[in-house]
């Protein structure tokens, strides 16, 4: 039996180094990405084109969750509240969760999906193909070439979709609420206004904010790292998809315990 | 010049170099021979700090590449062109946005320098008319040449080139030999090139160097390797694998 357990201890301890080293790497990506921003000639043309694909592109699908997510927050309000609680509360619930959670988080983890996904491969066929050796001997810094733009057009445009995104799903609350709910639209916009404060859009920048930093970034370095063929571009972008969606539930709460 | 001493690489367990030495005289060309996997690109990407030896000495132009900071390096790497072995060319843009990058990366060329200079460079590997096309659109024979169009552009002081002929046919890489003949008389580049293709290396190199086994088992002017009595240099220059049985 001691012999197991310090097996075991001695595996948790490696996978902790490894896991230790891994976000090392990361902070090292990161680190050449701040410098690279003084070579602006560099990046300056190409934030733009990201920022329509990681941003514009991402609309529909965040806006199609943010549409349902709106409606069954009503459902689920109404169904809750019934006779204990005023029911111009729907509003509020609608409101405040789209706002502070759900627009953020939802936003967060449906790009996690598209954004860095689509990052890591990209970029991870671009490893194996040599195209980034191939930059770097032609004097790009490959920072400022591939990963500053996108972590920079993520953090403008994670913050724009998921504001659009929540303002769409309290649209769709508020749809639901005087078409199925028997509520008038005096009552949920009484409850919308009750609980917010303009913080609540703060926090949902910051918060957003974040998610477009991880992402992106994530993304990024996955691909970087890409070894071995289109199987290694494939788990280039399992990665960055697990490992963003993860970072972006630990931030969530992070959020929420420091800034609330 | 180009100065690799005593250069040791290793892949985890896989040791691939172990004391690879070599000279590239300034305007010579040499070309470098050998096995598949024996470790040739690898030797490439160290001189352009790619890839960093775990022990030993790569220097251009007397400066240790190891030790050049990041302006520095990128300094260097403008001065060489590097014609990847799969051509490596960005597949996102068409051929001549994919020449053109080096030369947005040289001070004082307009807009017009450029878009000049890179059709001049097109033209010179016979892909005129053609620069329009994306990577995905070409033959790979085409590729290769779009590779060194983008290598030149920059009219770089040393070329570095890996396998610019392999799977190519017998007339393109005669086409291709002159051309790697006539940018060394046009830009007075000095040249690596690394080759399977023996007819090539006949053609274009001032001295051959044979690598095996992680280091330069020979190194001599083009004739005398063909004559050579190493009987693993003869093995490789006949492709007779026999001859290496017998030494073992
Ligand atoms: N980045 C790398 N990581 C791990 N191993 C590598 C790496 N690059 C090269 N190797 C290994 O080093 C050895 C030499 O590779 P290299 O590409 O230099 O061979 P080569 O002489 O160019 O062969 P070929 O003529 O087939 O191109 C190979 O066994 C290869 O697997
Ligand atoms: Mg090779």
């Amino acid at each position: 039996m001691p012999g197991k357990t310090l097996d075991f201890v001695g595996a948790t301890g490696r996978a902790a180094l490894r896991f230790a080293g891994t976000v090392g790497e990361w902070g090292v990506l990161m680190q050449d990405t701040i410098r690279g921003l003084r070579a602006v000639r560099i990046w300056r043309h190409l934030v733009f084109e990201q920022m329509m694909r990681i941003g514009v592109a991402s609309v529909p699908i965040a806006l199609f969750i943010a549409a349902f997510t709106g409606i069954v927050l009503a459902l689920q309000a109404s169904y809750t509240f019934t006779g204990a609680v005023p029911v111009y509360l729907v509003g509020s619930l609608v409101g405040k969760t789209m706002i502070i959670e759900l627009g953020p988080v939802l936003t967060g983890l449906a790009l996690a999906g598209r954004v860095g996904a689509s990052i890591a491969a990209e970029l991870g066929t671009m490893r194996v193909t040599e195209q980034i050796d191939a930059l770097e001997t032609m004097a790009y810094d490959p920072a400022a070439y591939l990963v500053l733009p996108r972590v920079l057009a993520g953090a403008v445009m994670f913050p724009a979709v998921t504001l659009l995104a929540s303002a769409l799903g309290i649209v769709a609350g508020w749809l639901t609420a005087i078409q199925l709910l028997e509520m008038s639209t005096p009552e949920f916009v009484r409850g919308l206004e009750t609980f917010f404060v303009p913080f609540d859009v703060v926090f949902s920048v910051i918060k957003s904010f974040s998610f477009g930093l991880t992402v992106t970034s994530l993304g990024c370095f996955f691909g970087f790292r890409t070894r071995g063929g289109a199987a290694g571009v494939g788990r280039a972008a399992t990665s960055a998809v697990v490992a963003s969606s993860m970072v972006i539930l630990v931030f969530d709460a992070f959020w929420a315990a420091v800034l609330l | 010049m180009i100065r690799l001493r005593g250069v040791h690489k290793a892949f985890g367990e896989k040791v691939v170099l172990k004391g690879f030495d070599l000279d590239v005289p300034r305007g010579a060309t040499v070309a470098l021979i050998g096995a598949s996997g024996a470790g040739k690109s690898v030797v490439l990407k160290h001189i352009v700090g790619l890839l960093a030896a775990d022990r030993g000495s790569v220097a251009v132009d007397g400066r240790e590449v190891a030790e050049l900071d990041q302006e520095a390096l990128y300094a260097l790497r403008r001065r060489v062109g590097y014609v990847f072995q799969f051509a490596a060319l960005f597949d996102s843009m068409t051929l001549v946005h994919n020449v053109e990058m080096g030369l947005r990366r040289v001070p004082g060329l307009s807009r017009r320098d450029i878009r000049r200079r890179a059709a001049e460079c097109l033209e010179l590997v016979d892909l005129e008319g053609l620069g329009d096309r994306y990577p995905a659109e070409i033959s790979g024979g085409q590729r290769k040449r779009a590779g060194i169009a983008r290598a030149i552009a920059t009219r770089p002081r040393y070329l570095l080139y890996d396998e610019p002929t392999t799977g190519l046919d017998p007339v393109t890489t005669t086409v291709i030999g002159r051309l790697i003949l006539r940018l060394r008389e046009e830009i007075g580049a000095t040249g690596l090139v690394v080759t399977h293709d023996l007819g090539t290396a006949y053609e274009v190199a001032d001295s051959m160097a044979f690598l095996h086994d992680g280091r330069v088992r020979a190194h001599d002017a083009p004739g005398e390797i063909r004559i050579s009595g190493d009987p693993v240099v003869r093995s490789f220059i006949e492709g007779a694998p026999e001859l290496m049985e017998t030494l073992a």
